[in-house]
């Protein structure tokens, strides 16, 4: 099972969510966590894991052998990003915009052009105890993330239940990460930010068919902003978590609801339940 | 004319709070916000919008179903396996357009994408210019990259002496387009173990991209030691911490009513992005 963990708006939570779901099941199910915000991956402050391998992430970048060039322009023109110019006598190569397309390898007449790999992150595994553990991290200065988190995807194990924390937003990144999940949980806070966000967020997972639940985080007693949106749009809230400047301190250090306040143990093993059930009913329907 | 980015790496941090309190505070500027995926700054501007214009960017590539033969061959080259059963996913479509050009009977086109909206608006505070990238859309780097243009234009043309824009979270392309060029970046964080490690990640971009930093440390009173280590960090790095702002209730309260914190009374955290603002003024007042 993979469940995803999204926002839309940033720092609601999700960090701490997919941590602790992971810890709170740990010894219930072969967990697996994986860190796919690879702008900023945090969940390896809170799980502190060995990393036992480590491995570039590369994309595959044009390189002209300029002794079978004739400088006939059709690389430049095929190319969507524009990272290539030809002008007479010369190629230029503008790799920070190149997607890896193979494009213009493949319809050079001459055969100029072969491709290198150009480093733009690494993917990390290891382990937190008998939690698997891999996380992505795109190298600074570098402008695309989905090709690192692609890779990160490429290591989710069969018959484990796999967590992917997920950046926030609603863009290319974000959708690389949930989709072909089974499940995403939207983090939330019940603002007017974060209800506004969690709108788009939804209307996201909507449209990648993946079914969703809500986590409200930093609860309010009488306020009932997300709650009433999540009636209204038939969405379950599966955990409301309460502000609590105890759970703001713990989170500060890096320690997980799980651990620094053991009794929020079952709450997380609840929500699993409930999501597996939901996937459940979800097929027998299908 | 200066350009003020506010970031963060690590969302939540208050960017939008602290960039819609400077909107309030500074005087003949233009407002952007730079957070295309989920913009928020006019949920505390109010704005009334003047001008709405489609953004098209990038194409999707179209499979004519009663030409293509299912050679197979778009499905083996694709690199973003956008391709399956003869079908193109538009989520994984990178708009190459490598498959139209090698499709032996010519069943592939690539067809324009419209990838969100962008608005001028008026507000108390000053003319905003603001987007939303549609739904599991790409080039929100470009995106960005109109919305600052279309905020200088306006800067320019009307004689406004400063643009203050919202940014993304993350450090990649939004935040990239979003930072390259400003006269100073507003790195805004958090005293937690993730509002550090992010923080330090930020200011090396600002760094690549050779744009000075100052930072504030939002609700620095939650982990007083924790702020500490920042404050000391950041001063290693030889980059100021213009202003702590401590934990207030009154700014969620603000903030549920529409309203920037430091035009919602006086309370603990409303005088100190008071004098956050009057820290880092000068760096972005005209030469």
């Amino acid at each position: 099972m993979i469940i995803s963990i999204a926002s839309g708006k940033g720092g609601t939570g999700k960090t701490l969510m997919a941590t602790s779901l992971a810890v709170s099941m740990r010894g219930r199910e072969k967990v697996q966590l994986l860190d796919c915000d690879v702008e900023e991956p945090n969940d390896h402050l809170f799980l502190k894991p060995t990393i036992t391998a480590s491995e570039p992430v590369c994309i595959p970048v044009p390189k002209v052998d300029f002794a079978r060039c004739t400088y006939c322009g059709l690389c430049a023109e095929v190319c969507a990003y524009k990272a290539i110019a030809v002008v007479p006598g010369s190629v230029l190569l503008f790799d920070q915009l190149c997607h890896g397309c193979g494009a213009c390898s493949y319809l050079c007449p001459e055969g100029a052009i072969s491709e290198e790999g150009r480093r733009m992150g690494v993917v990390e595994s290891g382990n937190s105890g008998d939690i698997d553990f891999v996380q992505g991290r795109l190298t600074v200065g570098e402008a695309m993330a989905v090709p690192v988190i692609r890779r990160v995807k490429t290591k989710i194990k069969r018959n484990v239940l796999a967590i992917l924390d997920v950046s926030p937003g609603t863009s290319c990144p974000v959708v690389e990460a949930i989709d072909n999940s089974d499940y995403c949980l939207l983090v939330t806070e019940p603002t007017p930010f974060g209800l506004h966000d969690l709108r788009l967020a939804v209307e996201t997972v909507r449209q990648l068919g993946v079914p969703c639940g809500v986590i409200i985080n930093r609860a309010v007693e009488g306020e009932m902003l997300a709650d009433e949106y999540c009636i209204k749009e038939g969405i379950p809230v599966l955990l409301k978590i309460p502000l609590d400047m105890g759970i703001a301190s713990m989170y500060s250090e890096g320690i997980t609801l799980a651990e620094g306040k053991p009794q929020w143990q079952n709450a997380f093993v609840s929500v699993y339940d409930e999501i597996k059930r939901i996937s459940h009913e979800r097929t027998r329907c299908a | 004319m200066k350009e003020l980015v506010v970031l963060s790496g690590k969302g939540g941090t208050g960017k939008t709070t602290i960039a819609g309190c400077f909107a309030a505070l500074a005087r003949n500027k233009v407002l952007a916000d730079c957070d295309v995926d989920a913009a928020d700054l006019h949920l505390l501007l109010q704005p009334t919008d003047k001008h709405i214009e489609e953004f098209w960017s990038g194409q999707i590539a179209h499979i004519d179903e009663r030409a293509c033969t299912k050679c197979g061959l778009c499905q083996d080259q694709c690199r973003f396996d956008a391709i399956r059963n003869f079908k193109v996913s538009r989520f994984a479509c990178e708009g190459c357009g490598f498959c139209s050009r090698i499709c032996p009977v010519d069943a592939i086109t690539m067809m324009d994408n419209m990838a969100g909206h962008w608005y001028i608006s008026d507000t108390k505070y000053g003319p905003l210019v603001r987007a939303r990238l549609g739904i599991a859309q790409e080039n929100s780097g470009k995106l960005v990259a109109l919305v600052r243009q279309q905020a200088r234009k306006i800067a320019e043309d009307k004689g406004y002496s400063a643009v203050i824009t919202d940014g993304p979270p993350g450090i990649g392309c939004p935040v990239i387009s979003s930072l390259s060029g400003a006269d100073l970046a507003m790195l805004v964080t958090e005293p937690t173990v993730s509002g550090a490690h992010d923080l330090e990640r930020v200011i090396q971009v600002c760094r690549h991209f050779k744009v000075p930093a100052a930072v504030c440390i939002n609700k620095f009173d939650i982990n007083e030691k924790k702020a500490l280590q920042i404050e000391e960090f950041c001063s290693n790095l030889g980059i100021h911490t213009a202003g702590k702002i401590p934990f207030d209730t009154a700014v969620n309260r603000a903030v549920a009513n529409g309203v920037p914190p430091v035009e919602y009374g006086d309370g603990p955290a409303a005088s100190a992005i008071t004098n956050l603002w009057k820290n880092i003024e000068d760096q972005i007042s005209p030469n």
